[in-house]
Parts: structure tokens; sequence; C-alpha cells
């Protein structure tokens, strides 16, 4: 299968190879939460809503110097093609669940929140591939929607190998090719990686590569986050009528 | 912008989902003009000077890629949609479109149509995909027309008749293919075109003008939805077609549901199908099985026969055994036993272009110079192909390419169109191009991107290499290389020191090809495709550009070269004590032919110490051989021929039988030695993705020949083992010395041949070399001229931990396709080697007639076949004048003779006959070799 085409080098969507798809960024989409945001690449649709910084619900869990933070990753019923029903914490969103929240747990300052809980909802509501990185970036929207101290904003991209190019940004098709998946997360700012996962052999050199285009994907990502939320501070500014 | 591309979709559960795409439109997609001002025109391809622009439509690139690899048409672009739409129904043509696009000589440009704002079309409701396809094209036809603007014409080509009219109605200029051809002026081009299917736009008219002939000869194929519903209920049979080399009106269907060959008697039951088809078949009744009448071939409707030619290697090139003479007790069981079948439509067709030439006819007159021809394809697998030509003149002596368009039922022989000419029929040049054609043989020179990846010249040894401490310096070593005269590809080289302990270290070094040859470069993919060098009697077509060839890999003598060694301690009993294995500089202190290295061993006046490193390698090598026989190694026989070739005309002056001396079997037994080493090494480290090579032990089926020949004169072989098998041929010793050679090419020509796999995919069980008696064998010593080498020289490396393992090994359906297509090559490079030798024998014997003697080797009812040990080439003699059938010659079965009824003439199996060998012209420009006896 030709996933770049050899003679345009276009990829099957119309992409070039170090392309992203469409990414926009919506915050405040549920009125409840204390922060939440829709973040969306290309068919990709997830929804994230944070609560906190609140008292910990089980005293047991509570930690003294730092803030408890929790995390729940879930797939829409609706969110394939095909309708099915997804039980709650199967092996894969645990997993997710748990990359999101040490994900995130590194670059929130818990230590100015001890004994507080905060809760990171994420559900997905489109797949088309890059659930994963689409949700750090929708929980990175929320938290600062919330207004939880961050060090930097933690942003996501994947990018992939097949037909020995690069690729940035999967989607659905060039992700099921079996090829390998690298997702990185990274502290755009500090230039400091968080997360960087990879299921697959990959020759060395060709990592370096591809992951050196994950974090171009991910700065990439910040810009745009950094955009969104400057846009909304603006507006919310306007609100108060200042 | 983005599009949403949204259809629905059948899962394999039976499950119906929608599947939605993203489909971005672009606004950065060029024109690929060069004259343009507005685009980009770094990547553009068409001249700025053209003032038409052709675009072509998808069915005019599927049955015109002939006329379009012609460099009369230029400028073409081809549209995404176009591309797409080949590539899922032709791969081949999709493959010589994209070569075609990518060639830097041709101006072909790609345009993503499917991805420009302006040109993308969406599916109108009630629209077929077949023709939202054509308004794209015209969409995008008609975008580049104002997009150009007036000082280029863009030209839509189509065959398409309604396509045509709505692009003349939206102001397109549209023409079909033969009225472009002929406004270009160029007549040879028209030949090319291939013609219309009927709902096409009719160019000519091209009605045969006899009536009679237009009765149904084949059934018609069953429509594919029944084929598929045939197939599942089990009553039709899925295979490739393969027709017997030998008699192209019998083929074979392997079919996995049967699990046997289905055998396909006459044209009529092969119903259209070609060789290499995926056809499906329906079985005959059981009482239909066994039709064929064994003779040397002779069909009503065609009149071909046997050729001499070379002596089979194996049973891969050897006739089938089906149509042999059998005995009449076991021919009502052995036969019945094979299913017979006919085909009842085919899958998927394989055809492709055929070499050959035009059968003699008288040019006609008038018809405004169109002649129709028939074309015979040099490669008897193939019918005759009618194709229609206006330079009839021109081609009646050459020997031209043709491609095939279609065959319906209503024609005895498929329609083709000419595709080109290679050169005048019998001329040396031409033959040997045409046998590289047809076994599919690349000889063009290496491209420039493949000759940049090659080292500077001249090269020599650098610092840095000697410094890499994975590198052993063995240049103080005596290393020497003994090879056939005149071999400038020295792949290996040997040394032998004695050791204080009585013991020998001796050494097999390889030249390092891996060291030049990276993975994943041009050079790499190159070779990988070619695979194997060929060796034609006149010239060598290599695997590898030549400075490595014959300077870098090398091993010559006097200079330093890196090599890869695998170094044994063996005892003087030849018991491998230790092994190693190191890359290594080595400075060969002298280049043998075998004829000096055994001239050296045998003068006992010579007391040098390569002369006795020489007699100690050869001491050890007769031990391990003796030791490989005794474990069942079978020692097979070939009558290979050597030619003597005039310098000057390249005209072949001596032919003689090529001689084995101590000194070759010396060579490959350290050869056989060092490949079990690497093979036994690189399946430890890793098991599942090792290249190696089987040799699988021959069914009862396939010596049964062999048997019937041998019981015929009263010999027992037994052939439980092949250790058994080697023993009786030990002991098949008759009144003459030649006898035994005979029984052992008899042997040698029941096996099939050895392949290349890939570990992982077969169980070790699976892995044995019947042939070497060795459990595990692979391919090492060869590099420069073998591409499997290659490979294993990096598994090795790997093994050792010096090199990392090319990602390509990880994916094992890679593997596989490559050992799949090393089996194919190393196939070709030999049938063309063979074509190479039967084409010179012919032209040697064109001059000299000769009287020579011949041994019979099997018996037919109109004749029989013989044996010419002195030239390797065997062939039939006629007891009768061809069509008279029957006569007063009467087969003895059970004793392989041919009687004459009322005399004591009788001609036996294995018996000595005197023959005349003459060239004759039966038919102009068809010279063939043909024998009598005398």
């Amino acid at each position: 299968m030709e996933y770049v085409n050899p003679l345009t080098g276009f990829r099957l969507d119309g992409r070039r190879p170090n392309e992203m798809r469409q990414i926009r960024g919506e915050i405040g989409v549920v009125a409840k939460a204390d922060g939440s945001a829709l973040f969306e690449m290309g068919n990709t649709k997830v929804i994230a809503a944070v609560y906190g910084p609140r008292e910990v619900q089980n005293k047991g869990q509570q930690i003294n110097n730092r803030a408890l933070v929790r995390c729940e990753y879930s797939m829409a019923n609706f969110s394939t093609g095909d309708r099915r029903r997804r039980p709650k914490g199967d092996r894969r969103s645990t997993e997710i669940s748990l990359v999101i929240r040490q994900t995130m747990e590194a670059c929130i300052l818990t230590h100015l929140l001890p004994h507080s809980q905060i809760d990171i909802f994420v559900q997905v509501l489109q797949a088309d591939g890059g659930t994963r990185s689409a949700c750090i970036n929708a929980a990175t929207l929320a938290l600062a929607d919330a207004g939880i101290p961050m060090r930097d904003i933690v942003t996501s991209c994947s990018a992939g190998y097949l037909c020995s190019t690069p690729l940035l940004d999967l989607n659905y098709i060039e992700d099921s090719a079996g090829g390998p998946d690298v997702t990185v997360g990274m502290l755009a700012k500090m230039d400091k990686v968080t997360l960087l996962q990879m299921d697959a052999k990959l020759p060395m050199d060709i990592f370096e590569n591809v992951m050196q285009l994950a974090i171009e994907g991910c700065k990439a990502v910040a810009h745009y986050i950094r955009e969104v939320l400057l846009e909304h501070t603006k507006q919310l500014e306007c609100h108060r009528g200042a | 912008m983005l599009q949403s591309k949204s259809f629905v979709k059948k899962t394999k559960q039976g499950r119906v989902v929608k599947v939605v795409r993203e489909h971005y439109l672009r606004d950065d997609i060029y024109c690929g003009a060069l004259s343009c001002k507005v685009c980009d025109t770094s990547a553009a391809r068409l001249t700025s000077s053209a003032s038409t622009i052709l675009i072509v439509d998808t069915n005019v690139v599927l049955h015109q890629i002939d006329l379009l690899e012609n460099p009369a048409i230029d400028d073409v672009v081809v549209l995404s949609v176009v591309l797409e739409e080949v590539r899922n129904k032709n791969l081949s043509v999709y493959n010589r479109v994209k070569a075609l696009c990518t060639n830097s000589l041709r101006k072909f440009f790609v345009f993503s149509n499917e991805h420009h704002r302006d040109t993308y079309v969406k599916e109108m409701v009630g629209e077929s995909p077949n023709d939202r396809n054509d308004r794209a094209i015209r969409v995008a036809a008609r975008w580049y027309q104002s997009h150009l603007g007036g000082s280029t014409q863009v030209l839509l080509i189509t065959n398409d008749r309604e396509n045509k009219r709505k692009a003349i109605e939206e102001g397109l200029s549209a023409e079909t293919v033969e009225s472009y051809v002929k406004s270009l002026g160029q007549p040879n081009l028209l030949d090319l075109v291939s013609l219309p299917t009927s709902e096409d736009v009719g160019m000519e008219e091209v009605e045969d003008l006899r009536p009679s002939k237009r009765k149904v000869i084949y059934n018609e194929h069953k429509p594919m939805s029944e084929i598929t519903s045939g197939l599942l209920r089990g009553i039709y049979h899925q295979g490739k077609l393969r027709v017997n080399r030998y008699n192209p009106f019998e083929a074979y269907v392997g079919s996995e549901s049967i699990g046997d060959e289905i055998v396909i008697h006459g044209r009529a039951n092969m119903n259209r199908a070609f060789d290499g088809d995926i056809v499906a078949v329906e079985l005959l009744p059981q009482d239909q099985w066994h039709e064929e009448k064994s003779s040397i071939i002779a069909d009503d409707e065609d009149d071909e026969e046997e050729d001499v030619h070379l002596v089979p290697s194996s049973a891969d090139d050897a006739p089938r055994n089906t149509n042999l003479v059998q005995p009449a007790a076991a021919s009502t069981a052995s036969t019945s036993s094979r299913p017979a079948g006919r085909v009842v439509g085919i899958i998927k067709r394989n055809w492709h272009s055929y070499c050959g030439s035009l059968e003699p006819m008288p040019m006609p007159a008038g018809n405004g110079g169109i002649a129709h021809a028939l074309f015979v394809s040099k490669d008897r697998r193939f019918p005759k192909i009618r194709i229609q030509t206006r330079q009839l003149e021109n081609l009646l002596d050459k020997r031209i390419v043709v491609a095939v368009d279609s065959w319906d039922c209503l024609s005895r022989y498929p329609s083709g169109h000419y595709v080109r000419t290679i050169g005048k029929i019998g001329d040396r040049d031409t033959e040997s191009e045409v046998l590289l054609i047809e076994n599919d043989i690349n000889s063009r020179p290496f491209s420039a991107q493949v000759l940049a990846c090659l080292p500077h010249l001249p090269w020599t040894l650098s610092s840095e290499v000697l410094a890499n401490p994975n590198r052993q310096d063995l240049r103080h070593l005596r290393v020497f290389s003994v090879d056939p005269p005149g071999c400038k590809d020295i792949d290996d080289a040997l040394h032998c020191t004695s050791l204080p302990n009585g013991n020998f270290e001796v050494g097999v070094h390889i030249a390092d090809v891996t060291n030049f040859v990276l993975p994943g470069t041009p050079l790499d993919e190159e070779a990988s495709q070619r695979g194997t060098s060929v060796y034609l009697v006149e010239r060598r077509i290599d695997m590898l550009p030549k400075p490595l060839t014959e300077d870098i890999c090398s091993l010559r003598s006097d200079v330093e070269r890196l090599a890869f060694s695998v170094i044994w301690e063996m005892t003087s009993e030849a018991e491998i004590i230790s092994t190693r294995y190191t890359k290594s500089v080595i400075k060969s202190c002298a280049a043998l032919s075998y004829v000096e290295a055994q001239a050296r061993m045998d003068d006992s006046r010579l007391m040098d110490s390569l002369t006795t490193d020489l007699r100690n390698l050869n001491s050890l090598a007769k031990v391990m051989r003796h030791r490989r026989i005794e474990r069942g190694a079978l020692t097979l026989a070939s009558a290979e021929v050597k030619f003597q070739i005039d310098t000057e005309t390249h005209d072949p002056l001596d032919i003689g039988m090529y001689q084995i001396r101590e000194a070759n079997q010396m060579i490959e037994e350290f050869m056989l030695a060092a490949n079990v080493s690497v093979a036994e090494k690189i399946l430890k480290h890793f098991p599942l993705c090792s290249l190696l090579r089987r040799h699988p032990t021959p069914t009862k089926e396939m010596l049964e020949p062999l048997l019937r020949t041998a019981a015929a004169i009263g010999l027992d072989l037994d052939i439980s083992s092949s250790k058994a098998l080697a023993d009786s041929l030990d002991h098949a010793v008759g009144d003459d010395p030649y006898f035994n050679k005979l029984i052992r090419i008899l042997a040698t020509r029941c096996m099939t041949q050895a392949v290349y796999f890939c570990s992982g995919d077969l169980s070790p069980s699976e892995y044995h070399h019947y042939g070497l008696a060795a459990p595990l064998y692979t391919h090492f010593t060869s590099p420069i001229r073998r591409y499997a080498d290659v490979i294993v020289h990096r598994l090795l490396a790997a093994a050792l931990g010096i090199a990392k393992l090319p990602p390509i090994f990880m994916d094992g359906l890679q593997l596989t396709s490559i050992a799949d297509n090393l089996n194919y090559r190393h196939r070709n490079a030999q049938m063309a080697s063979r074509a190479s030798v039967e084409l010179h024998t012919l032209i040697y014997f064109r001059k000299r007639p000769t009287d020579t003697e011949a041994r019979i080797v099997k018996i037919k009812s109109n004749g029989f076949i013989v044996f010419i040990p002195k030239f390797g080439i065997e062939g039939p003699v006629y007891l009768m004048p061809r069509g008279d059938k029957g006569g007063d010659w009467v087969v003895d079965e059970v004793h392989q003779k041919v009687m004459r009824t009322g005399t004591n003439i009788s001609y036996g199996i294995l018996q000595t006959v005197r023959i005349h060998m003459e060239v004759v012209e039966p038919q102009p420009n068809r010279p063939k070799l043909e024998l009598t006896l005398t």
C-alpha cells in the first residue's frame, strides 16, 4: 500500500508527510466544570473537563505536600464507525488514563496545592487516530481554563514511519498500517519531553528523525494552543467590561 | 480547505460500517509547465515550447501504454485520478506509467487533481464512479486550459465516445488516440495503437474478411459471479496455469483445493488462457481423463515440433513426463489418477509483451498498406498472435515485440499490436537480446544514481578501515585464489597454514561486498532487483557495476582487498575443531586458474610454500568430500559445454565438454564447508529471518522416468534415500566408460532445483538440502554475482555484532518476497545461459555439418530423442516422415525399444547411434538444427 504517493509525495488524504491535520481548540464547553475544552485534530475530536482543585473525596488518598491528580479516559460508544459498547476500565483506557495523568502531573505545579484533588475527564467523541495526543492537548486547554498553575503547557503529537518516510500526525488508516507510531508529549517552551511512547522496532537513526518530526508537531500545537488561550483571555477581559 | 469523503463499506464479518475520511484540498499544487508564470516551476516537467499538452484518460493509459512509452509522445499530464484507476485495474501498467513519470528524459507530469482546490469534483447524486472520474478528467483539462491561457492547447485524448462528446460540448479539444497519432504523421506509430473494443469509438473498420472464420471457436468464459460461487461450492478450482514448455497444447493448473495438478489438454480446453494466468478450472468426467496419445507432438492445426535443445540440468528444465510412452499396464492406473479439466474462466490475466517474429506471408495487395499478420512467439508456450501492421515488409525478417490486447471466443488467435523491433532474425546480437528479454533480464547500463553510490576510484585501503577493531589484518597470510581462466570477478580466496600442533588453519576469504553495497541505497536496490549476474556465452551481465565487480571487490592478486573470512582449525583428518568469522584485510599472493593449480599440485618437482598449501588443502578436501559422499551427497553430472569464442567476430570457434579437475572439486569443497558453517551461525542468531537454501527431496513420481529407463536396461536403482541412490548410482557401471555419467545425467534431470527461502517460513525439518545431504545450507561465497550472498553477509555481520541488522529483516514478508525474486532471477539467469549456449551451438553448426555419436535417451512412437555427449545437446530423430502416422515402426514399451516390423532393426534406450547434424532452414529465416541417422 502506498501511504505516500511516490509520484506526487502526497499522503492518502492530501497532506504532505510533514503536515498536520487541521487542528481546532475551543475553551469552555462544559458549563459545570471548572475548566473544559474541546480539541480536534482532523476527524479526531476529544472533550476534556477538569474539576478542581477541590477537597480530596477519599481521605485515604490525600497527599500532604501536593495535589492528587486523577484522570479518566473514555471513548464514546459512537466514536468509531461501528457502534460498540465499550466497557469502562479496559486495559487500553486504563493505560491511556495513566499516560495522560503522568504527563499532566509533570506540568501541574502540584506542590502549590497540597491536600487537594484535581480530576481530569477526557472523552473521545470521534476517533480517527492520534486520540492519545488529542486527549493531552484537550486536557492542557481545560487545565488552563480551570486556572490550575502549570509550569508550561504540555502538548502532544504523534509521528510514524511508513513507505520509508517519517509522517507527522497519523490518521486512522496510517495508524493501522502496522508501522511504528511515536507519540511525544512535551513542555514546548522549556523544550522538555515528558512523554515518549513507541511500541515497535525502529533503527536508532530513523527513530531520531521521526521523534524530531513529532517534536516539531508538538511545538506547532503549542503555538496554536497559546493563541487559543490568548484569544480566550481577551474575550474574558471584554466580558468584564474593563 | 477541507472536504470529507464518506462512504459505506462492508466489513469482513459482514457488518456495514460508514467510513469517513478527510480529504484535504490544496492551493499549492502546480501545473508542471515550465512556461507557467504563476506556478512554482522547480518540479515542472512539461516543456516551455510545447504547443500542445496531452491529457489522457484511464483507458488510454491502460490499453495504449506501448504507445505512451514511445518517445514520440511527450508533454503528457497524467492525472492522479487516472493513476489511481490504473493502479486498481492493472498493476503492471501502473508500474510502467510510474517509470515513465519518474524518467527524467520523458516529459510526463503527474497532476494531483483530486487534491487541487479547483479541480476536485464531488460525486453527484446518481452519478456512477466512472462518470464522476470522467468528469474529473474534463474539469482538470478545463482548468489547464484556462490556467495556461491561449499559448498552449490542451488536448484530451480519450477513446470513449460519450466522454469525447461531452468534452467537445464543454469547449475542450478532444481526440481519439488514433486520430491524434495520425495527426503526428508517423505511420509507424500507428502499429503501436491497440485496437479498440466495440463500445469505444471505432477507429477503422476491422472486419474480418473471411465470414467462415467468424464462428465460435472457444466456449464463452463464465461471468465472474458464477466463477466465485462455483469456487465456493467446489465445482471449479482456482490456480495458475502453466503451459508445458515442450508441448504448448498441454497445461497444468496447480490447484490447492484438489491438492494435485489438473492437466488441461488442447487449446479448446485451455480456452484462451495464457501461461501464468490465474484461471478457474472445471474437472472433466473421469472417463475423459486420459485422452492424449503420446508422440512427438503434432497437432492438426499448428505444425510445431520439438527442437534440438540443451540437455536439461534439472527437472525444472526437462519436459514433463506425462507424454512419455508408458508401460501399457501402468498407463491406465497412473494416468487416471491425474485429473484433467477445462478452463471455464480467467480470474487474472498475465498478459505482457512477447518476443518473436511474424509468420512468413506474401505481401498483401492494396488495403492501404495495412496488413494482418500472425506473430509467432519464440517461447512456444504462447499461441500465435494476430497483429495489424503498416510496415509488413520491414518486419518480416525481424525479431519483434508484441503485446496482447484481447481474445474473444470468435477468433482462433488473440489479437495484439506491435511494440518494437529488436533486430534481424538470426543475427547474434538480436537473438541474444531476445533471450534476455524473454527471461526478463535487465541488461541496461546502471543508472547515474546507482553509479553515484560507488566509492571513488582508484580505491585504496584507508587507515580508518584498518583502524576498525572489527576488521582483522590478515595481510601477512599466504592467501590465493583459484578460478576459471580469465575470471575477473574473483570473490573467493583461500589460505592454509599448518599449526605447530599438527592441525591446519584453513581460511576461506570472501569479497566484502557489503562494505560497499550499503542497505537501502539505489545500488543495493538495483542489485536486489537483478538478483544475480548472468553469464552468456559471449558476455556477462553484472549484478553490480563494473568497478565493484572487476576491481574494488574482486580479490585480485598483489592488492589489498577487504574480505569476510571464515577460518577453521582442522585436524589433518579434516575434522573442524573451531570456527571463527571475521571481517578482514587480505592481500592475495596469486590468482591461479584451475589448470595452473592442478599443474602445480601434479608437478612433483615443485616444493614451494604455495604448492604445499595447495596440496594440503587438496588432501583435506578429499577427506571432506569422501565424508560428504558417505553421508549420502549425490554426485550428479551435467553435460556442460565450453565454447571457444573468436575474439574478433565473437563467433564460436570450437565447442567441447567442460572438464572438471581435482582443483575444481577442492575449491568447491571448501566453499560448501564455508556455506554450511555460515548457515549454522546465522540460523543460531536469527532463527526467523535467515536466508537459507534448501533442496527438496524428489518425489517418487519425479524419479519415475529414471526408474523406467533403468528397468528397461536391467539396472536396479534404490531411491529410498539420497544415500541409497548415491550408492546405486556408483554401482551402475555399464560396458562403456560413459555409461555411468549418462545415468547420472538422467538422474540429475529428475531433480528439482534448490531454492532460497526465509527460515521463518518453514519448519526446520524442511531446511534439508537433499543433493548435498546437508541439514542446513546457504550461499555465502559469491557476493559479487549473487544477491543472496549479500544478504547472508549482512546477516553474518549482524550475528557477529559488528553491524546493525537492516530493517528489512524485521519484516518476514519482505524477506520472503526477496527470496522469491532471487529464485525467479536465478532460474531466469540459468534459462538465459542455456538459451545462449543453444544459440551459439546453432551458429557453430551453421557452417559445420557434423557426424557424431549419440545416445538414445527416450523412445517415442515416431522416433527417439538422442543425447549428444560431445556437445551437450539433445534432440529428436524421426524414423518416419512427419504426418506419416503409424508406419511400420512398433514401440516395445516394456523394453523401451522401437522396432521395424518384419525386420530385425530396432533401437533401444541408451543405445549408441551415429547421427548427422546439420542446420536446415525449412522456412526462410528460421534456421534449426536437424538430426538424422547416418
